[in-house]
């Protein structure tokens, strides 16, 4: 199948406006008898549902969790950019479109990502008609801060909650939308599987989590917005309950999967302390403004930090990177501490950590002013740690943070299924092989507010003339049967191991090898064992309980056993890429430095795969710049 | 470190449920609560017997969906701390921790330690929000709020809404989480315009839900996860005298 992206015509700036001219409309009359499917509800599946319901279609929203609001772009800190100019400092549409752009490593669609800039300025109004509370100055305008990979100010925040309080405004819109009758929320809901009728999407296969009864849901057009799949390295800064399988079931039915190797590994999380952890939070990138990073400049120095003195201390991303120093992108910062970590030169009690120090920032600004930035997440530090990091420096590690990589999507957001749509972390689209700082938020709100409501009429209005999918079509009786039979397979192994069991091994060949570093030989490596792996869980898994409840260890394993596929999936990808682009480092490609080596003349495509009963296959969409010319990517 | 937790366990919301004994051993300081439960549970797969069902997502303190009574207090021994940010060096080797769910008549137990909390979503339905539609916003500087005003609305925003409040309340209310989100947007320019209607059909839905009277005792912004102050409530119900006489 040849890759249509569907980019429309046109200047760059125009490029959206064209599209939006020629697109399609439908009569309200004829929106309310079109049913869409929204899985998930966070801020893309929220703000997607209400928004649709507001524009009159009928939509049906489910998530996991037991409420729309604990989905995971809740725990997002830091902050969401738009090029609003406020602070005069020089940004425009054009630099934000820039830097997301060379943020990504020029592996991105210039057509999407310069929508995304262009549209990140409404999003901000928007959100402030809503009541979220951004930070203001006393004056009442509003306030920014800088980000990695960027130099001006274009960060818009709320406290070091700014996830949880855009994810606030877009639940309540969407409960307003609930309260209208126009939107019908199922929460403890879990699609298991996709229906595909014809080659369209059109409808959704879904587990209720409390009688673990399975049940059919059918409609015109369905929506994933199911988030990042980093869980699959198990430590993560992920919820626990994050998972892959909406997209892995949509793959299998056709989706194809593109960049599955492209994996953000975060350079300001808490380090692991043991084995038995199950999480590595995260401390917000907005952190790396005013706090300095730093290691002992003598090996395995056994000192306290704050018995240190100055000249022995090497703060190296100021050493290396001067002209962004502790603002470089995330797949810098995290590569330079793991080279210095696996130096000899990592701190704390497993020495896998670094210092992120504030005791600059609080003699120049004063204890006030850093309490007033950064004061719930020193407090969130004191609590997991009982480190006061006003005292004493915080000790942060890398961890696997955010999918670049997901279902391959065209301009209209739109899957290789017909009628299915991928929305926010769970699509491939804007940030390329590296997302920068604070531009998660915005895609994910931009996708689901204002891109999907405009990209979806095209395809309805093709399939309004078309029969309304019923949940008696024999395909959902079959789909249905199959997930069945699925949770039945994994019940009834009954071996001798814990799926948590499964998930430490899994992760630690997706850690070792998948990660901030990759080679050949490793990747290889990888992809034999995880083969090993998936055999082993299904001979040895255990699960007590049944299917016919609530069984949280279920839950588990069948989002586990998804995983383990698409872990094989990720080295595959990361294998065939020979260069290092962003996030995706081959020890095999880089300078003598350490820096990366990009070979723009093979690998400027995205890697998009389709499946075929357990294989893999490539198919490439070439990236064109029209506008900008792809340059090494330099921070120094 | 060794310690013995007695576990609410219940099968179904009309079963009779009890305490369930277990000795755990092999935990260590650094590990969280709810990973000393998840050592647990992998103990019980091992002996065949049915895990302890448990609520957790984003195991930051963030997200609300944890929270469990722990030793008799909501989120356990701290104050203002949620259950997942609860570490075992909290506790001493030996230590007997009783593990019960929320317990609030509108909080209905599903399973062991997991309650419905649908009953905050339907408060939040009756008019915690701006009735705005997408695409309709005026440019974002064009209102100016005061970064005091703007503060104090966060305050009031930053709740999680975990339930435990609810959960250590005498009287099982709702008053804290109900006034907190009416705060947030009535301080807000933006949420002005609906402020009485707000008041009114929140305040009534809260107590169709069952959930009781406030009496003041404070219990509930101890156990907060964001410490959210009952100045809120004390808002809310002059609030309410407002919206009675001018709404």
């Amino acid at each position: 199948m040849k890759l249509d992206s569907k980019i429309p015509e046109g200047k760059l700036e125009d490029k959206w406006r064209n599209y939006q001219v020629k697109s399609q409309l439908i009569n309200p009359a004829n929106k309310k008898k079109l049913n869409v499917i929204v899985v998930g509800s966070g801020l893309s599946g929220a703000g997607a549902a209400a928004t649709l319901a507001e524009l009159g279609y009928d939509v049906q929203c489910f998530c996991y969790q037991d409420s729309a609001r604990r989905a995971h772009s809740v725990a997002a800190q830091g902050g969401i950019n738009a090029a609003k100019n406020y602070q005069h400092d020089g940004d425009s549409v054009w630099r934000m479109f820039y830097d997301t752009l060379k943020g990504g490593d020029f592996r991105s669609r210039e057509a999407n990502v310069y929508r995304l800039a262009e549209l990140s300025a409404p999003l901000i109004d928007h959100y402030v008609q809503q009541g979220v509370p951004f930070a203001r100055e006393y004056g009442g305008v509003l306030v920014n801060r800088s980000f990695g990979g960027v130099q001006v100010q274009r960060t818009f925040y709320a406290r070091g909650q700014t996830g949880q309080q855009l994810l606030m405004a877009a639940y309540s819109q969407l409960y307003k939308m609930i309260r209208a009758k126009k939107v019908k929320m199922f929460p403890r809901s879990e699609m298991m599987d996709l229906v595909v009728i014809d080659g369209k999407a059109k409808g959704i296969i879904v587990r209720d989590l409390v009688t673990g009864a399975l049940k059919r849901y059918a409609a015109d057009a369905v929506v994933l917005a199911t988030g990042g799949y980093s869980r699959v390295f198990r430590l993560s800064t992920l919820a626990i309950g994050c998972n892959g399988s909406a997209l892995w079931k949509a793959h299998k039915r056709g989706a194809y999967f593109a960049a599955p190797s492209f994996t953000q590994i975060h350079p300001t999380a808490l380090p692991q302390s043991s084995e038995a952890q199950s999480k590595l939070t995260l401390m917000s990138e907005s952190l790396r403004n005013d706090g300095r990073i730093w290691v002992p400049k003598q090996k395995e120095d056994s000192r306290k930090a704050n018995d240190i003195p100055e000249e022995e201390r090497d703060y190296y991303l100021e050493r290396r990177y001067p002209s962004f120093g502790n603002l470089a992108p995330r797949d810098i910062a995290s590569r330079a501490a793991k080279e210095r970590i696996d130096a000899g030169y990592g701190v704390g009690r497993l020495k896998n950590a670094v210092y992120l120090d504030f005791k600059h920032a609080i003699e120049n600004f004063g204890l006030k002013t850093i309490k007033d930035r950064y004061g719930n997440l020193f407090t969130m530090y004191k609590k997991i740690t009982g480190i006061d990091a006003y005292k004493e420096p915080m000790q942060i590690s890398p961890a696997a943070h955010f999918s670049m990589g997901g279902l391959w999507v065209d301009y209209e957001l739109m899957t290789t299924i017909p009628g299915l749509y991928a929305i926010g972390e769970c699509n491939f689209s804007d940030h390329g092989a590296n997302r920068l700082g604070a531009n998660s938020l915005l895609q994910a709100s931009i996708d689901g507010y204002f891109v999907l409501p405009n990209t979806i009429n095209n395809y309805l209005a093709s399939v309004l003339k078309e029969e309304h999918p019923n949940t008696n079509h024999p395909e959902f009786a079959k789909v249905e049967n199959e997930v069945r039979k699925h949770i039945e397979n994994i019940m009834n192994v009954n071996g001798t191991k814990t799926v948590d069991h499964f998930h430490r091994e899994l992760g630690k060949i997706m850690w070792n090898e998948c990660a901030m570093s990759r080679n050949k030989v490793g990747l290889e490596d990888a992809i034999n064992k995880i083969e090993k792996l998936k055999d082993e869980f299904w001979s040895e898994v255990k699960i007590t309980g049944t299917s016919n409840d609530m069984n949280t260890e279920l839950e588990k394993a069948y989002r586990l056993a998804d995983f383990i596929e698409l872990g094989i999936l990720m080295c595959t990808d990361a294998l065939q890429r020979e260069e290092s682009c962003g996030a995706h480092f081959r020890e095999e490609y880089q300078t003598e430095d350490g820096e990366a080596v990009r070979i723009d003349d093979k690998y400027m495509y995205v890697s998009a795969w389709g499946y075929n009963e357990g294989n893999f296959k490539m198919h490439k969409e070439t990236l064109e710049f029209e506008n900008v010319k792809p340059t090494v990517r330099s921070y120094k | 470190m060794k310690v013995t937790f007695k576990i609410w366990k219940q099968d179904k919301p009309e079963t009779k449920g009890a305490l369930k004994t277990y000795e755990v051993s092999g935990l260590t300081e650094d590990m969280s609560f709810l990973e000393a439960l998840d050592h647990l549970n992998e103990q019980l797969v091992l002996k065949d017997e049915a895990v302890i069902a448990y609520e957790y997502d984003c195991r930051e303190g963030i997200c609300g969906q944890c929270g469990v009574f722990i030793n008799g207090r909501a989120h356990g021994p701290h104050d203002n701390m949620t259950t997942c940010q609860l570490h075992m060096r909290s506790f001493k080797d030996g230590d007997t921790i009783v593990v019960e769910p929320w317990r609030a008549a509108s909080f209905p137990i599903i399973k062991d330690l997991i309650v419905d909390r649908s009953s905050f979503d339907r408060i939040i339905e009756q008019g915690a929000y701006i009735t705005a539609k997408t695409g309709t916003a005026p440019e974002a500087n064009a209102i100016l709020i005061p970064k005091e005003i703007s503060d104090q609305a966060m305050d009031a925003a930053a709740c999680i809404g975990c339930g435990a409040c609810v959960a250590t309340c005498k009287n099982s209310s709702a008053a804290l989480f109900t006034s907190a989100k009416m705060n947030h947007l009535n301080k807000l320019p933006q949420g002005k315009a609906e402020e009485h209607q707000r008041v009114k059909e929140m305040t009534y839905q809260m107590k169709e839900e069952g959930f009781g009277s406030c009496t003041f005792t404070g219990a509930c912004e101890v156990e907060c996860p964001e410490g959210i102050s009952i100045t809120n409530i004390a808002e809310m119900n002059a609030r309410n005298f407002k919206a009675k006489l001018f709404g």
